[in-house]
């Protein structure tokens, strides 16, 4: 039969027998629940916005996102406690979306994070009041241009920009997603609707909008680029395996399957798919981590973006992008792990260094941040790379210890101002810690937990991963951690050594006394960050215990 | 009976802690309270040693672990204590003798405005020292033995707004880490030897280890005793140390804190009886600074200074007689504590006597002060009469023995041993007969103090003359008690073993030349002393005389040697740490921050350049993850 023929035949088939139902997925939705309170809260802000009067909204998008995201907390801890991160461990929605331990810690985390940073979102005694109205860090109008007649009114008007806060339920509703996407297709889904929101955050700056709107347009531009590769890569890896699911690649990959799809049959089991698929797929991974050389972006949008949104991408969004990164390559390729591994440790090695040098020369706080935020993600790469549970524990551990560390020091940084907004260059640092100890003694808690001093959460982060990956054969990696790590500490002893052992300056900036939102951030932050690092064996042990991925 | 034990302990250390933590609300009956707590802690010593008393002589070891202080893998360090003949002893010298202190104190201290710091530091002085001789390890030991130098640190610099006082607690502290060192080191030999720190499995099993061994640990523990104990060649800090307050002088740097190494060595016992080579050195050590600390005490005209020659001399006797091995053990301890009594009433006594002269210390400034200091001059004269050993005294019953087991030694060691400890015991007799002399008879000498004013000396409050007067009672009757059937003997014997030498001279013929060089060193002091005036300013004297004023050259010699040998490694070393290891420093940190630079200029914010360094990354990636799997 020619192929004409047999497409004219399937058209009059299917005219005339009556048309097939289509089965109803079958949806877990007490185990997906934590994803999906999030997303309902988020629609109800939506609605909150279109239907409750403006003086109303704040405080009920704050009640709506808190109370949106203890409850998701909530059921992330039901549904562990239920014992869905051990031995109920199971795949969810179709196959589409696993519910295990290393998913629903990261969620947790990700909630957790989320739930602290809402409340940097919603901090109003920093800004000076706009005629008689409390704002804050957001542009009054979002859609207004920079400087021009219509921003003038909507600052008049006291308009403020509540949609953050479901804009955030929307990013967190993806970033749950994400490490628990047993799929590519839902992996790549879920990319983009964590990364859509926050595009749109970091251009909402009230201060130096054109900056920040400058950072948002340059972050859609590349991460449009990368989820190209991520979207190739799944191509290509589905060419491979004839199937998007992670369990199916991995069979492939194993050569345990046995029924091909036929219209595959040229391609499946060509390496060539795979090796550059699963390439593709990492390069969109790791632009989300801000590895070297997909990092470029970080200072940039870690500058422009609101400093509260900053805080809680630079520690959400890792979280997530790392959850996904473990998943796939744990679950998809660990039957290529000799073809992963030596590329991965060239991208952890170029990262760590990459990350500390060049941070040894900014000047300015939020970009000394991203800098060692891509120092962090190679030191991060290098438990990722141990193949080991240990090394899933330890990354699962060190990413629940870093997101309150970067959440917290983030939130210090909102509280150093001028008249011209947050101060962030380091010279304006100067003498901090003779103006305001207790503001600068906190920020040094942080930075010595990023430096990875003992008696903090980052050093014992640190040594788990350190030690992972030393016991997964990865020992030349640790070295060229501990090196950048002794570099990395020469930037962040300088600030503490700018803040307490320099001369204040006469027209210093000054420290705002900010409301209990953002105190309760930074109390959290500290005390995160000092029971991690002084008893984190209970932590290490619930991370050990969720670190085995279902399949 | 146990617990009681570890309150022994924890009475001086609580007050240490009340005192120096209560700021000024204590500062009106701080002092009572550490009197109080040493006391409280005499009378649980004395409970105890009831209770050992009750017991068979064999049985007399109480023992208490309070808590499991180091357990880490195969190292195990227990906070344990020991209760035998050995501790009970020094527990009821150091809080007897402690407690008349304290109380003494109450009254010498009386003007000064941080008494209640004193006190403190007197009570943690008490419970370091009681740590040191309760633990039943040597790491728990060696908590004491640093305790008791930081408090004898603290004590010595207590006048600290004076820099002598502040330079000769530095220099006590520093040359007592040489010893501390060597403690350290014999404790590390010891757990890689032994595997444990405990008293009981090492001295067990010392002489499984092998005399090599057993060497380099004595050697060790004679380093860390030489340093605590001022024995040649770590005595230099002794003198110096007589800059802290008299009572402090009297407990720490006589009757008590220095013995520590006197304790150490008899604790030690088997490790020092498997290394006879080792042994000599002790014994070496002994006899040398016996004639050293007795020759500068010749020379002092500062009474505290030729006291603290003395004691330098009397723990050299012990140490002589702790190397004989188990013959000179319990002679050692008994000498040990009788000294406790007579150097601690000496130096009260000299207390006393600064405390009626406006704090004179120089003795040709003294003269004639019998009849203005009636209680002082009997207790200070009972003190040097037991000192130089006359019949009947305590000194003469420890002493005596000392020198008989020197001579039991036999062979040429044997005499010369003995020769030495005899001679010490003429120059004794010479010097203390110097003190006694130039202080309480001849005429005034009496000169005006810095405020122009010539002293009114007048005997001390009751705080002070009653310990005085209880210590001399103990200078007196101590060693006659102990000798009554061997009391002493039979007390300690299960501890340390004992041992009859066959010695080549009679125990009377030992007395009778005691007492003739007895009498030949007072008639020279007699003859220099008492007969001729003696004048205000010291006569330039001979070479030795000038030697042995300058400690027989001690900080010569110790500053040629090690301050210029040490300047001269630190000066090179300073130079290799700033030339090489800077260098590779800086220039590692310059090469850094070059780099910084230059890799910041790839970030120049342009969204197309950031795009070509992502697809650069990914082809990278690509190849090489191809590359791996053609390779």
């Amino acid at each position: 039969m020619s192929r004409t023929a047999t497409v004219h035949s399937l058209w009059t088939t299917a005219a005339a027998e009556p048309p097939v139902r289509i089965p109803a997925p079958h949806i877990e939705y007490a185990q997906l629940s934590p994803t999906l309170i999030v997303l309902g809260a988020a629609l109800v802000g939506v609605l909150v916005e279109a239907f409750l009067p403006r003086r109303t909204r704040y405080h009920a998008q704050l009640l709506l996102t808190v109370v949106g995201l203890a409850a998701a907390f909530a059921a992330v801890i039901a549904l562990a406690a239920g014992g869905f991160a051990g031995d109920k461990a199971r795949v969810a929605a179709m196959g589409a979306v696993a519910v295990d331990g290393p998913a629903l810690f990261l969620q947790g985390t990700i909630l957790l994070v989320g739930l602290i940073a809402a409340f940097t979102f919603a901090e109003r005694r920093l800004e000076p009041t706009a005629h008689g109205r409390p704002v804050d860090s957001f542009a009054a109008q979002g859609a207004a241009v920079p400087g021009g007649e219509a921003e003038r009114k909507a600052v008049a008007a006291g308009m403020t920009t509540t949609e953050v806060f479901p804009v955030m339920l929307f990013a967190i509703g993806g970033m749950l997603v994400f490490p628990a996407a047993n799929d590519l297709l839902t992996l790549f889904v879920a990319l983009e609707v964590f990364s859509l929101p926050l595009y749109v955050l970091c251009a909402l700056a009230r201060r130096q909008r054109l900056l920040s709107q400058e950072s948002a347009v340059k972050y859609f531009l590349l991460g449009a680029f990368s989820s190209a590769f991520l979207l190739f890569g799944v191509a290509l890896l589905y060419g491979y395996a004839g199937t998007v699911t992670y369990s199916g690649i991995a069979d492939v990959v194993g050569g345990t399957t046995r029924t091909l799809d036929p219209a595959l049959a040229s391609t499946t089991g060509n390496d060539a798919l795979l090796l550059i698929g699963g390439a593709m797929v990492l390069v969109g991974l790791l632009f989300k981590v801000g590895a070297v050389p997909f990092h470029m972006w970080t200072p940039d949008v870690y500058q422009g973006a609101p400093t509260p949104v900053t805080g809680f991408m630079a520690a959400a969004t890792k979280v997530a992008a790392f959850g996904a990164l473990l998943r796939l390559l744990y679950v998809v390729l660990p039957g290529m792990r000799w073809d992963w591994r030596p590329v991965m440790w060239g991208v952890a090695i170029v990262t760590m260094l990459v990350g500390a040098i060049v941070a040894v020369t900014q000047t300015d706080v939020k970009r000394l941040l991203a800098y060692s935020s891509i120092a962090h993600a190679g030191f991060i790469l290098a438990g990722v790379i141990a193949t080991t549970p240990d090394g899933v524990s330890s990354v699962l551990f060190y990413l629940g210890a870093y997101s309150f560390v970067t959440l917290g020091a983030f939130a210090v940084v909102t509280l150093v101002r001028d008249a011209g907004g947050e101060a962030t260059h380091l010279s304006k640092w100067a003498g901090l810690g003779r103006r305001s100890p207790l503001v600068a003694a906190v920020f040094a808690v942080f930075l010595l937990a990023f430096a990875g001093i003992p008696l903090t959460s980052g050093f014992a982060g640190k040594f788990a991963v350190f030690k992972a990956a030393a016991q997964g054969g990865a020992a030349p990696l640790v070295i060229v951690g501990v090196l950048s790590s002794a570099i990395a500490a020469f930037f962040y002893i300088r600030v503490i050594v700018l803040m307490f052992f320099s001369e204040p300056k006469a027209e210093g900036p000054t420290v705002s006394v900010p409301s209990p939102l953002t105190s309760t951030a930074i109390a959290v932050g500290v005390v995160v960050t000092l029971v991690l690092g002084v008893a984190p064996q209970y932590f290490l042990d619930l991370a050990g215990q969720a670190g085995t991925f279902v399949r | 009976m146990e617990n009681l034990i570890g309150l022994l302990v924890l009475a001086p250390l609580l007050g240490a802690g009340v005192l120096l933590c209560g700021g000024r609300r204590l500062d009106r009956t701080g002092h009572w309270i550490g009197t109080l707590l040493a006391a409280a802690s005499f009378v649980i010593g004395v409970v105890l040693f009831a209770d050992l008393l009750g017991r068979p002589a064999d049985d007399r070891e109480l023992g208490a672990t309070v808590f499991s202080w180091v357990p880490v893998g195969g190292f195990r360090a227990d906070v344990g204590f020991q209760l035998d003949q050995l501790s009970m002893t020094f527990v009821l010298l150091i809080t007897g003798v402690g407690s008349l202190i304290h109380l003494y104190s109450v009254g010498y201290m009386e003007h000064d405005e941080r008494r209640r710091r004193f006190f403190g530091y007197l009570n943690l002085f008490l419970a370091a020292m009681l740590l040191l001789v309760l633990a039943d390890n040597y790491l728990l030991l060696y908590v004491g033995w640093e305790g008791v130098g930081l408090a004898s640190y603290l004590l010595i610099g207590f006048w600290q707004h004076k820099p002598s006082a502040a330079t000769a607690a530095k220099k006590a502290f520093l040359v007592n880490r040489v010893g501390d060192v060597g403690l350290s080191i014999a404790v590390m030999l010891m757990f890689t030897t032994f595997g444990t720190f405990a008293f009981g499995p090492v001295l067990e099993h010392a002489e499984e280890a092998g005399e090599g061994k057993l060497t380099a640990i004595g050697l060790m523990l004679l380093l860390a005793a030489c340093g605590k104990s001022a024995q040649v060649p770590l005595q230099s800090w002794l003198g110096d140390a007589m800059e802290g307050p008299t009572p402090v002088s009297a407990l720490i740097h006589a009757a008590t804190m220095v013995t520590a190494g006197v304790y150490l060595i008899v604790r030690s016992g088997a490790v020092f009886d498997g290394a006879p080579d080792a042994q000599t050195a002790v014994v070496t050590v002994g006899a040398v600074t016996l004639l050293f600390g007795a020759i500068v005490g010749c020379a002092k005209d500062d009474i505290k200074k030729a006291l603290a020659g003395s004691t330098m001399s009397q723990i050299g006797y012990m140490i002589l007689a702790a190397g004989l091995g188990p013959i000179g053990y319990v002679f050692a301890i008994m000498h040990l504590v009788t000294h406790g009594f007579f150097k601690a009433g000496l130096f009260l006594g000299a207390g006393s006597v600064m405390h009626g002269m406006n704090d004179e210390v120089d003795m040709r400034r003294y003269g004639g002060l019998r009849t203005y200091m009636p209680v002082t001059f009997v207790t200070f004269g009972l003190g040097y009469l037991a000192i130089i050993g006359f019949p009947g005294l305590s000194g003469f019953f420890s002493k005596d023995k000392i020198i008989e087991a020197a001579f039991a030694k036999g062979g040429t060691e044997g005499w010369i041993l003995g020769g030495a400890a005899l001679l010490g015991a003429a120059i004794t007799a010479y010097y203390m007969t110097r003190v006694m002399l130039m202080t309480f008879f001849g005429e005034k000498r009496w000169q005006p103090d810095e405020r122009g004013e010539l002293p009114h000396p007048h005997e001390s409050p009751r705080t002070m003359t009653i310990p005085m007067i209880v210590l001399a009672f103990g200078s007196v009757f101590a060693g006659g008690l102990f000798s009554i059937n061997d009391a002493f003997l039979k007390w300690l014997e299960p501890v340390t073993g004992h041992a009859e030498g066959h010695s080549p001279v009679t125990a009377t013929q030992v007395t009778a030349a005691t007492m003739v060089v007895l009498v030949v060193g007072f008639a020279l002091a007699w003859a220099q002393y008492g007969r001729r005036p003696v004048p205000v300013t010291a006569p330039p004297g001979g070479l030795l005389v000038r030697a042995a004023r300058r400690d027989l050259l001690q900080d010569d010699f110790n500053h040629v040697v090690l301050v210029r040998g040490g300047e001269h490694l630190t000066r090179s070393l300073v130079y290799v740490d700033h030339t090489l290891v800077d260098g590779v420093v800086n220039g590692t940190a310059a090469s850094v921050g070059g780099l910084s630079g230059r890799m910041r200029r790839l970030q120049n914010g342009f969204a197309r350049s950031y795009a070509v360094s992502m697809f650069g990354g990914a082809a990278v990636l690509i190849a090489a993850t191809l590359l791996m799997r053609a390779v």
